[in-house]
């Protein structure tokens, strides 16, 4: 699975969304638009309502949208459903608690035919990957919550996808874990190679782990202003205390509450 | 270790053993005739006495229950399977169960009889069966729903089928429910084979000899005969126990 | 009730009613289709005989529920026979009840009051509940006519309603204890605050906690006391009931097999009837029973 050079991982055009409730329509996403080149890490940040999980849901075609078009490598969102050309990972780690952490790794494996053998082997790289060989037989109830969202994130590299879809994966973990999770990430792509798109409520983050950050503004759902993070390939610990993670983090703080004065023109996505 | 065994299990031993003596005592010292209660000692000479009638009368009832008990609950299964994914279906069905479950469903006994004819098991198994469906269907069905949208979410992104998507993650989240179905059911499969003798029919189980028993004044082989039937019942319980405990050991 | 829940119920009744009329037709198309001698594997009979015997028309039986129960002249229709049965038998397991819930409802008292009682007593009732104690039918039967004190005499019919009695006190316990328990600590803990004490505790507090699983408990003891009652009529033969119309009808067998079928049709609307006045009595309760567990 190669796309062909010139293919964005993800192409969103004109992509409306609404939602009937009791109250009426909701507009979650209003005109979206966004592409995503291959082996580029983009983050969706915004207060809650603001449509960027739905987004997601969108172009994973776990939701298919009321307006507009969404490809992913060149192929519509259900075509790469189908032919599973992404990983996905939830806020909730979504382990199946009956099975071992080799078994829930395994399981999109298995789902798609994969040999054992084959299958064995795939599965002690990953677990190798996410650090946690000394627990591959131990049941989800057993781990941390961490530790739950790493085995979650090797099921999501399984299959060797393009491209990763991230819905807040580190959302119900503490600070502290949380920043070691995401060098742990920024590590695993650089060795994957694969496009990210990563959906999170806190603006540290989505700076450290991120090319470009998507601001996104609620009811209706809009891209107000998208962000260029130029941090380089080179992600330490120490980058968390440099001056341009800082000024990064200010533009996407001021991008966010709108704050006028913020320079405007800097990477707006053009349609 | 030692708490547990203090408050846990030493009281209703405790209790058990002093409801013994009270008995023994009472039946001997108060002069208590027979037909109102037999003395356990009575009631264990005659456990003793009637032994081999006692085993070939709980074998024929045992397998029964057991037949009806296997039977009943895959069919509940499979309906409930069904019932969970078609709508339409579980409207259909599910006022039919509820009805089923407030309804004396040993007294279908006579007129099955009649049906399958009187030398044959099939009455009591059927009586068994229906008998056993609602509980394992209800719960069977509660446990079906139960599944997580996050778990619903994965497998649509796997891009699995509605079959990949029972087995993995819809039947494996239910098992629990499912057991606690079957723990149910198990009592219930012997409660209603040995009841079901009294409607009449082929008379070789513990039901039959219990009447028979009481009808010929005596009283404590009719209780040596209810002992076996609840250690029957006994062994039924323990062994779904057994089951779900083995069950969830995979986990 | 608003119209969305009317329409839901409608909905129900009607779907509920389909299910019984599609039971109906498999019954008559399969006496149709099916095998005159049934289906037979290995020497066990699988599928039931389609004789007229083994299975009466539908219409049969109907037919034979508005005809007069035997040949003199004075007979009642069957269906007058079965109803007056039903209705005595309804009232036995009525009385076994009202016994059972007091019972139970004092035991779950005495186990919420004493911790001890609840650990000595509780698994046993667990324990009970597995093994077919019912079987004891026939002997407790045998009080009937025996038993004497002073002007009093054991009655067959009290028999009877013992075993109804014992089958419908163990969910009675087990809810009552259970609502009675339900109450959160912090509940507990501002009755506490109020100085109130053990029984203004239950009175204001437990009491009304426990009707959301008072009600289910009673559903499931009524069911339990019919099925009681049915059995115990059939091992006595106590006269007048269901249990026994249900024996004594079987037993014109071949001769007039549709008649069978009426005294079983009128078991099965009893249980319906015993739900229904459980439902009943839990309406005038409904301020109680916002969130209803499951039994």
């Amino acid at each position: 699975m190669s796309p062909a050079s010139g293919v964005k991982a993800v192409e969103v055009t004109g992509v409306t969304k609404t939602f009937p409730t009791k109250a009426g329509l909701v507009t979650a996403l209003d005109d979206v638009a966004l592409s995503v080149a291959p082996g580029e890490f983009v983050s969706l940040i915004g207060p809650s309502g603001c449509g960027k999980s739905t987004l997601l849901r969108l172009i994973a075609d776990l939701d298919t949208p009321t307006a507009g078009s969404i490809t992913v490598f060149g192929k519509s969102a259900r075509q790469a459903r189908l032919d599973q050309d992404y990983g996905i990972a939830f806020q909730t780690a979504g382990l199946l608690p009956w099975r071992s952490v080799t078994a829930n790794i395994e399981l999109p494996l298995q789902l798609h035919g994969a040999e054992r053998a084959q299958r064995r082997d795939r599965v002690a790289e990953l677990i190798e990957l996410v650090g946690l060989s000394e627990f591959a037989g131990s049941y989800p109830e057993q781990l941390s919550g961490g530790m739950q969202q790493r085995v979650a994130i090797a099921r999501a590299l399984a299959e060797r996808p393009e491209l990763l879809l991230m819905d807040e994966p580190f959302g119900a973990l503490d600070e502290m874990t949380r920043e070691r999770m995401q060098s742990e990430l920024v590590r695993i792509c650089g060795e994957t190679g694969a496009a990210v798109i990563f959906v999170t409520h806190s603006i540290p983050e989505a700076v450290f782990l991120s090319d470009r950050v998507v601001v996104m503004s609620p009811r209706p759902g809009r891209i107000r202003e998208v962000v260029e993070v130029r941090l380089g390939d080179a992600r330490g610990e120490a980058l968390r205390e440099e001056a341009a993670f800082f000024t990064s983090v200010t533009d996407v703080r001021e991008a966010l509450h709108g704050t006028p004065g913020a320079p405007a023109a800097r990477g707006v996505e053009s349609r | 270790m030692n708490t547990v065994l203090v408050r846990r299990v030493l009281p209703p031993v405790l209790l058990g053993v002093l409801a013994l003596i009270a008995w023994e005592l009472l039946v001997q010292l108060a002069k208590i005739q027979p037909y109102l209660l037999p003395a356990p000692t009575a009631i264990a000479k005659q456990f003793s006495a009637v032994l081999p009638a006692l085993w070939s009368a709980t074998l024929a009832t045992g397998t029964n229950a057991f037949i009806g008990l296997v039977a009943g609950s895959i069919l509940a299964i499979i309906v409930a399977l069904v019932a969970s994914r078609l709508r339409f279906i579980d409207e259909l069905i599910a006022p039919v169960v509820a009805a089923i479950a407030v309804v004396p469903i040993v007294a279908l006994a006579p007129v099955l009889t009649t049906m399958f004819g009187a030398t044959s098991e099939t009455p009591r198994r059927v009586i068994v069966m229906i008998v056993v469906f609602v509980p394992v269907f209800v719960n069977t069905l509660r446990g079906l729903r139960q599944a997580l949208p996050v778990h619903r979410d994965l497998m649509r992104a796997y891009a699995a089928s509605n079959w990949q998507l029972t087995r993995t993650v819809t039947v494996p989240g239910a098992l629990p429910y499912i057991f606690t179905g079957l723990n149910i059911a198990s009592s219930l499969a012997v409660i209603s084979a040995v009841v079901a003798e009294y409607f009449g029919g082929l008379q070789n189980g513990l039901g039959s000899r219990i009447t028979s028993a009481a009808a010929n004044s005596a009283y404590p082989r009719a209780w040596a005969y209810v002992f076996g039937a609840i250690v029957l019942g006994l062994v039924f319980y323990a062994a779904t126990l057994v089951l779900e405990r083995l069950a969830s050991r995979r986990r | 009730m608003n119209s969305t829940s009317v329409a839901r119920t409608a909905r129900a009744i009607a779907l509920g009613a389909l299910g019984i009329v599609l039971l109906g037709v498999i019954w008559e198309v399969y006496k149709l289709l099916g095998p005159a001698a049934g289906f037979e594997l290995f020497g066990v009979q699988l599928l039931p005989r389609t004789s007229d015997v083994a299975m009466p028309h539908l219409w049969d039986m109907l037919a034979r529920a508005l005809a007069p129960a035997n040949t003199s002249a004075a007979s009642q229709p069957v269906w007058l026979a079965v109803a007056l049965a039903c209705l005595s038998s309804l009232g036995t397991a009525a009385m076994g009840l009202l016994v059972g819930a007091v019972v139970g409802f004092g035991l779950a008292l005495v186990m919420l009051r004493l911790r001890v009682a609840e650990s000595a007593i509780l698994p046993w009732l667990v324990l009970s509940q597995t093994v077919p104690l019912i079987a004891l039918a026939p002997v407790i039967v045998s009080w009937g006519g025996r038993v004497q004190i002073g002007e009093f005499e054991w009655q067959r019919w009290m028999s009877v309603a013992v075993i109804a009695s014992y089958l419908a006190f163990f969910p009675v316990a087990v809810g009552a204890l259970r609502g009675l328990q339900s109450p959160l600590v912090a509940q507990q803990e501002l009755m506490h605050s109020f100085a109130a004490g053990w029984w203004k505790t239950l009175l204001h507090l437990r009491l009304p906690a426990s009707v959301p699983y008072l009600i289910p408990a009673l559903r499931l003891g009524a069911a339990s006391a019919i099925i009681g009652t049915v059995v115990a009529e059939v091992s006595t033969g106590a006269k007048g009931g269901i249990g026994r119309l249900i024996i004594e009808y079987a037993q014109s067998g071949s001769s007039d097999p549709a008649k069978a079928w009426s005294p079983i049709a009128g078991a099965v609307l009893m249980g319906l009837a015993a739900a229904g006045i459980v439902a009943l009595v839990a309406l005038t309760l409904g301020r109680f029973r916002r969130n209803e567990v499951t039994a």
